[in-house]
């Protein structure tokens, strides 16, 4: 059987389980279209969080990221999983006493302010479709490279599968697809894993192997991959950082961040009690970390895998023969993924890091040039065929793939539809609309949000990479400080929620915009974005645009305890309210007595 | 009526003490072990590296899973303690 009909299968197979899944769970009524209900059992929001906050940047990028930076990226690995304690224990359980559908609800109830829902709406919305944006060129990516098909084909079926499940069977389809996404990708990723660990350490468990025996050298695999990469010129992969500042900062913005990305705080108003919203997001983290444990040693192990493909004998041996390359160089070089050129006309290929410091040595091996550029994208998509797996195993790669980005892509568009159908038209426009109009508003925002996020998916404005640090910027340092103090303060009111929640924003905004374009035109930036220019850039410890959200988050904080000192505290009912989300029995109970 | 309200300070009392107790062990082995102290823990070697590459890549996470299920498992059975949990 050929390879397309393989990846055919699978991918088919997946998408008709999804189907069937969106057929069997359709919504009937408001409370199941947002919130599926209420009824959702705590391990299984576990699992659908995990897939719903595991998209192609996951499953895809990640890896690649780790591989190329060594340490230096274990950011990624802290910094998307400890966003989990924040939400356990600082969000979670007393927005699920609350007790209502979505983000703004709390925001605008608790500011008793239909300014601040709709700041909140304007921030959601700006977040979410940045993020959607990237589900569905990556979607697009899969579908082009594994099933034949052109990328904005790829989309419109993506597109046709989410309106399918999302529209007919909103939350409670979305929740139980998303189960399945989870499982489907949770294979795809670690089958390949365990193989390649197999290969290298002897050891099945890659989490170990990244620190087991190197098989072949007898070294340990670290310290092995530590040094090949340094004879080439790169830094030691284990190697410390020296901005360390800058580190903690990014790492603690994709914290905040991912507490406070909405499509993955409504996951936790689905289940049935405060004490389960606190398990659940236990539970999430244990499925994430399936995949978050093994992604670094699918990355050392990629790298070390590649180098030894282009250097057989040793990095100070003869490079591969271009001529002989394995024939999943020449598949991705198909894609444009994996460049080649020949500099030295040797016709081998040499890697190395291509630095003033490394020129002597590369002049004395008479290389003239590194020659391969291999996109960190196809690390992970390529590993099965770099470790020689059977061909089902590279269709449930494609199939893990789309899964990750469609899982994720519905539930930002689901977050997006109840910002819109329930937030703006019945919170503020239209506050007698029915259950049935509004639950038809729903539907049809659904729709009109996967329209657009298919169209910018096949027309990505030039920024699609940047535009992410913008959604985490957005979350952390505008709506993941509302949420706590409305939650922890009885004295921030509705002028300092709004004035911190501008604040945060607008600062982060306008960071990024300064060094990656006002409003990502290229060409408009302030200042190059290069670690001289940051600010404390002269010093050595330049915070870095995507690493701003954590200072904006504290301008946040900062401007909405001083502008509330200023002025009235809120009314004796807010203050009620912020007692009753502080207590998981009935409000009824909590204060009336 | 007092009684009520003091017990209810109590249980916020004790749920905000749980929090930072969490958080500080939270702070300690991400930025601690896993970026700031990293250069103190190189003297640990953990397979072909040290103790502070482990916890930037492995320990930090399996300890942030410990903790939201201790915090979790706390919290349910305080709720109970006061009287505030959901029957």
């Amino acid at each position: 059987m050929s390879q397309f009909a393989i990846n055919l299968i699978f991918v088919g197979g997946s998408f008709a389980l999804y189907i069937a899944i969106a057929i069997w769970a359709r919504a009937g009524s408001t409370k199941e279209f947002y919130v599926a209900g209420g009824g959702v059992n705590p391990v299984v929001n576990g699992m659908a969080t995990a897939a719903d906050w595991m998209s192609a940047a996951s499953f895809i990028s990640m890896a690649g990221l780790i591989a190329a930076g060594g340490y230096a990226n274990s950011t990624f690995l802290m910094g998307w999983t400890g966003g989990y304690v924040l939400l356990a224990m600082l969000l979670a359980p007393y927005l699920r006493k609350f007790g209502k559908f979505t983000v703004p609800d709390f925001i605008g109830d608790r500011f008793y302010s239909t300014g601040a829902r709709l700041v909140a709406v304007a921030c959601l919305i700006i977040a979410s479709v940045t993020y959607v944006i990237g589900q569905m060129t990556g979607a697009g990516v899969a579908f082009s490279r594994f099933l034949e098909v052109s990328s904005d084909m790829g989309l419109i079926i993506a597109a046709v599968i989410v309106f399918l499940y999302a529209v007919m069977g909103g939350m409670k389809g979305i929740t139980y697809t998303q189960v399945a996404q989870y499982v489907v990708l949770i294979i795809a990723y670690t089958i390949p894993a365990v193989f390649i660990s197999l290969q290298l350490t002897g050891n099945f468990l890659p989490p170990l192997g990244l620190f087991a025996e190197h098989t072949e050298s007898g070294m340990p695999l670290l310290a092995k991959l530590d040094e090949v990469v340094r004879e080439l010129g790169f830094r030691d992969y284990t190697a410390d950082v020296d901005n360390k500042l800058n580190m903690v900062l990014f790492t603690l913005s994709l914290m905040i961040g991912t507490a406070g990305l909405p499509h993955v705080i409504i996951r936790f108003f689905t289940v049935p009690k405060v004490a389960d919203a606190r398990w659940s997001a236990g539970w999430a983290l244990v499925f994430i970390a399936l995949l978050y444990l093994t992604a670094p040693a699918v990355a050392s192990m990629a790298r070390l895998n590649l180098m030894n493909t282009i250097y057989p004998a040793g990095p100070t041996a003869d490079a591969i023969q271009y001529a002989e390359r394995p024939d999943w160089m020449k598949t991705w070089e198909t894609t444009g993924l994996i460049k080649f050129d020949d500099k030295n006309g040797d016709g081998r290929i040499q890697v190395y890091n291509d630095t003033p410091a490394f020129a002597a040595t590369a002049a004395e091996r008479g290389w003239n040039g590194n020659e391969l550029t291999v996109n960190n994208d196809i690390l992970v998509l390529a590993n099965p065929e770099i470790a020689n797996l059977p061909g089902w195993v590279i269709g449930l790669i494609a199939a893990g793939g789309l899964a990750a980005a469609l899982s994720t892509a519905a539930g930002l568009l689901l977050a997006i539809s109840s910002a819109i159908s329930h937030d703006l038209i019945k919170g503020s426009l239209k506050p007698d609309i029915s259950e049935k109009g509004e639950l038809m508003a729903a539907r049809i925002s659904m729709g009109v949000a996967i329209v657009v996020a298919t169209w910018l998916g096949m027309n990505p404005p030039g920024f699609a990479a940047q535009t992410v640090a913008l959604a985490f910027g957005i979350a952390a340092a505008s709506i993941f400080p509302a949420l706590m103090m409305g939650i922890f303060s009885k004295r921030v009111n509705n002028v300092g929620a709004i004035a911190g929640m501008l604040a945060g924003l607008i600062s982060t905004c306008v960071y990024i915009f300064l060094y990656l374009g006002w409003f990502f035109i290229p060409g408009t930036a302030t200042f190059a974005n290069t670690p001289d220019n940051w600010l404390f850039g002269g010093t050595g410890y330049g915070i870095s645009p995507l690493s701003f959200g954590a200072v904006g988050a504290m301008i946040n904080f900062a401007v909405a305890f001083t502008v509330s000192a200023l002025t009235a505290p809120p009314p004796a009912r807010i203050q009620e309210l912020v007692e009753s989300v502080r207590f998981p029995r009935g409000a009824g109970q909590a204060v009336d007595h | 009526m007092a009684d009520h309200d003091s017990n209810a300070k109590a249980y916020w009392q004790a749920n905000l003490r749980l929090i930072i107790i969490s958080l500080a062990i939270w702070a300690l082995v991400s930025y601690g072990f896993g970026i700031l102290l990293r250069p103190m823990l190189a003297g640990i070697p953990v397979g072909g590296t040290d103790l502070g590459f482990w916890f930037a890549q492995q320990g930090s996470i399996l300890t942030f899973i410990a903790l939201i299920f201790f915090y979790a498992w706390r919290m349910n059975k305080l709720d109970k303690e006061f009287g505030v949990d959901e029957e």
